[in-house]
């Protein structure tokens, strides 16, 4: 696809292809930077001042959003100033590079430095200015030596009896059970709405924990599994049903007699939230088949399962994949629903709130990173998939 | 042609009765704290919260003083047709419909005569939700009279606060984003097929990798537990869904529109300020859905860049320490849990439509 605006440029000198360059660099830089002083500074006066909370919302709230869009403005300004060549250099810059700043700083080079912690120890790599690497090499390496310890945090990763349990649970319960599952519902319910009157209410109702925050969802699971003691009233559902089937009330998520399994109490919490999002998929794609397909089928003799196996599946295949491997990578990330609910106790460990309890509570930022990295490793097959699919793309030659 | 329209009926009464029972699971949970948010702290502990619907339960038809009609506490004792002890009434003697029970102690109690009845449990309040939502000291009067002086649990100061981190949070993303699909989808400059691989390649990167970098770097910023801070952060982690969302809306845009605008000597700015932004208000409304309740919802970045100030907690970390602190108040948690799903539900269900498109289009999210 060519793009507008081209200018026709007939071979610049390398001496303005390198100013070039450095300018776009620095714009790319500078417009963050400067937003970032810019509301920096209106913070600093914000904090000083004493005004009521509202009024300091509503300031940060216009202030943040109107810094940055004011700041668009004044330098698409100051390059289109220029003269025709340099506006057409330059002005991509100025739309593109905020954004690509950003990724590189919160996303991309995190990514690489988290790698580069993971193979220190406890406190991670020496607090030490870069410069010494210049102006004291050996005092600089001697202190990164001591606290190297190679690839020790990941041999731990896998041999961790904890993080063994949070990798099992992740793989058998997350990735193993609660995905199908997600998945078997949201298809059920979208093949059952599509031949309903209601079709529009029970997707609107099976869809609502979309908008439910996880700890949300913790506070009204907790109460689901809420247990009294045996011998009065039972205020939660469940230990109503199980005690007037009269089985003995239990914590449910704290019921270790029963562990590993008591994680399918939270794996329930997670395929009540995510049915929607399949279910809105796969409606979607079972709307897109042709009608006289399934209505030559059926004439054909063909049964509701024959139409449903035969049919529907191979047809919306494409979409079956998609919602998996979403999934696949939500549970991977699961972290808030099971540090709600227990707190990575009682066997229900993720590798998230491993992540979480390693780096944020025990302060040990070495072995945090590795089980961060282990995280972006298992995504990585996606990613790969990703940008194939970008590669036939037609947009983007 | 009678059997074929009583096979549709067979179907159609399958089809609407799997799906009512699927509804109701999914409904129940979220009804079970919305009715016991309105409950008293008394009751949500003791009878669960179907009691507010009808039910079959005992109610005191008299009371009667066993030593003015010749009972004797020592011995067993026969009333209404029931023989019992005083031991067998402390604990309620039931007798078909009939129940007896005893109330206080040997010497100067009383028996109370219950019946059962259809009932309901319907004493509802919006104490919790007062005592949840406002952050000063507020009386609460308890069902047996007496009053107590509580200190509210400031949810009002939380939601502000979640307003504060999630509008900023949301836009700023959007505007940027905005800016560079315009730019990978109509301007040419070197690079671009670099830098928009890099976009999809991070689409799917989770975003704890960054946790520790970006703490470190904020602690050097003195960002931490501050809004700008968080701002940034979402804006960072939320760049490359929205700039793939809507490179993917504008780059399909009309290229006849665009290029009559150029050469009528509209300059980029212009063309995307007063035509593309126009345009996009669909792409641009399903990613601020998506990101607004995405961030409203979120915890695990609040906790980690807000972090312990209880000045700037948001509702959903003021909510989960209730949970961590408070577990057994159901009264505050199921109240706490309403207002803070309040706005992300008017949100959803109002413009639903939008967020459904934003969904398909792009799903994978760090």
């Amino acid at each position: 696809m060519a793009t507008i605006g081209q200018t026709m440029e007939n071979k610049p000198s390398p001496a303005k292809r390198a100013i070039a360059w450095i300018l776009r660099i620095g714009l790319a830089i500078l417009i963050p930077v400067i937003a970032f002083f810019f509301l920096y500074q209106g913070f600093l006066f914000l904090r000083a001042g004493n005004a009521p909370k509202v009024v300091i919302a509503v300031v940060a709230i216009v202030w943040g959003v109107g810094g940055v869009a004011i700041l668009y403005y004044l330098f698409n300004k100051l390059v289109e100033a220029l003269s025709p060549d340099w506006t057409a250099r330059l002005q991509p810059f100025v739309f593109v590079g905020p954004a690509v700043a950003m990724l590189i700083w919160f996303l991309a080079l995190p990514a690489l430095r988290t790698f580069y912690i993971s193979l220190f120890g406890r406190n991670g790599p020496p607090a030490l200015p870069v410069t010494m690497v210049f102006t004291n090499p050996s005092e600089y390496f001697t202190a990164l030596a001591a606290q190297y310890v190679g690839f020790s945090n990941y041999v731990a990763v896998f041999t961790d009896r904890l993080m063994l349990s949070a990798l099992r649970n992740n793989i058998l319960f997350w990735i193993g059970i609660a995905t199908p599952l997600t998945v078997i519902a949201g298809l059920l319910v979208a093949v059952l709405a599509d031949r309903s009157k209601f079709e529009r209410v029970a997707k609107s109702l099976i869809f609502m924990p979309m908008a439910i925050s996880f700890v949300g969802a913790g506070v009204i699971w907790n109460f689901m599994y809420e247990v009294s003691p045996a011998s009065t009233q039972q205020i939660g559902l469940l230990n109503a049903v199980v005690v007037a089937f009269g089985g003995q009330p239990h914590g449910w998520t704290n019921y270790t007699a029963i562990a590993p399994w008591n994680n399918l109490f939270l794996v329930i919490i997670v395929v009540w939230l995510q049915t929607g999002y399949a279910m809105v998929l796969f409606s979607a794609a079972i709307k897109g088949i042709p009608e006289e397909i399934i209505e030559a089928s059926r004439v054909d003799g063909a049964t509701e399962i024959q139409v449903f196996f035969r049919i529907m599946i191979p047809y919306i295949l494409g979409t079956i994949i998609t919602v998996t491997t979403t999934i696949i990578i939500f549970t991977l990330k699961v972290f808030d629903v099971v540090w709600v609910m227990t707190g990575g106790q009682f066997g229900t460990d993720v590798i998230a709130t491993q992540f979480y309890r390693q780096s944020f509570i025990n302060r040990n930022s070495g072995y945090g990173s590795a089980i961060a990295i282990v995280l972006l490793v298992a995504v990585i097959p996606v990613m790969i998939y990703n940008l194939r699919q970008l590669r036939q793309q037609e947009t983007f030659r | 042609m009678k059997s074929a329209s009583g096979q549709k009926l067979t179907r159609s009464l399958l089809v609407n009765g799997i799906l009512l029972v699927i509804v109701l699971c999914w409904l129940v949970p979220v009804l079970g704290i919305f009715v016991s948010s309105f409950r008293q702290r008394f009751d949500i502990q003791t009878t669960p919260w179907w009691n507010v619907l009808p039910h079959r339960g005992w109610v005191m038809t008299k009371t009667i003083n066993p030593r003015e009609i010749g009972l004797d506490a020592n011995g067993p004792m026969t009333l209404e047709g029931v023989t019992a002890t005083f031991e067998e009434m402390r604990a309620g003697v039931e007798d078909g419909d009939t129940r007896l029970v005893w109330i206080g102690n040997r010497r100067i109690g009383k028996i109370e005569i219950q019946k059962k009845a259809w009932v309901t449990s319907a004493a509802l309040t919006l104490d919790n939700y007062q005592q949840v939502i406002q952050g000063k000291n507020i009386r609460i009067t308890h069902a047996d009279g007496t009053v107590q002086n509580v200190r509210g649990d400031d949810f009002s100061g939380a939601l502000l606060n979640s307003l504060t981190v999630s509008i900023p949070s949301t836009i700023i993303p959007i505007l940027i984003a905005a800016f560079a699909a315009y730019g990978f989808a109509w301007m040419n400059f070197p690079g671009r097929r670099f830098w928009f691989i890099l976009v999809v390649a991070l689409l799917v990167v989770p975003l704890q990798i960054a946790l520790v970098p970006v703490l470190r770097d904020f602690a050097g910023l003195d960002l931490n537990g501050t809004f700008l801070g968080i701002w940034m952060a979402h804006t960072g982690f939320g760049i490359p869904l929205a700039t793939y969302l809507l490179f993917n809306y504008i780059s399909t845009l009309p290229r006849e529109t665009l290029e009559a605008a150029f050469i009528d000597g509209a300059s980029h700015f212009t063309i995307f300020t007063k035509l593309i932004l126009p345009l996009s208000v669909p792409a641009l409304a399903s990613f601020a859905i998506f990101q607004f309740l995405w961030v409203w919802n979120d915890y695990l970045v609040a906790l980690i860049i807000l972090g312990p100030d209880p000045n700037v907690r948001v509702v959903t970390m003021k909510l989960a320490s209730i949970v961590g602190d408070r577990g057994q108040d159901w009264h505050l948690l199921t109240a706490g849990a309403f207002v803070s799903m309040l706005i992300p539900l008017v949100v959803f269900f109002s413009l639903q439509r939008y967020f459904v498109r934003g969904m398909m289009a792009g799903s994978i999210k760090g």
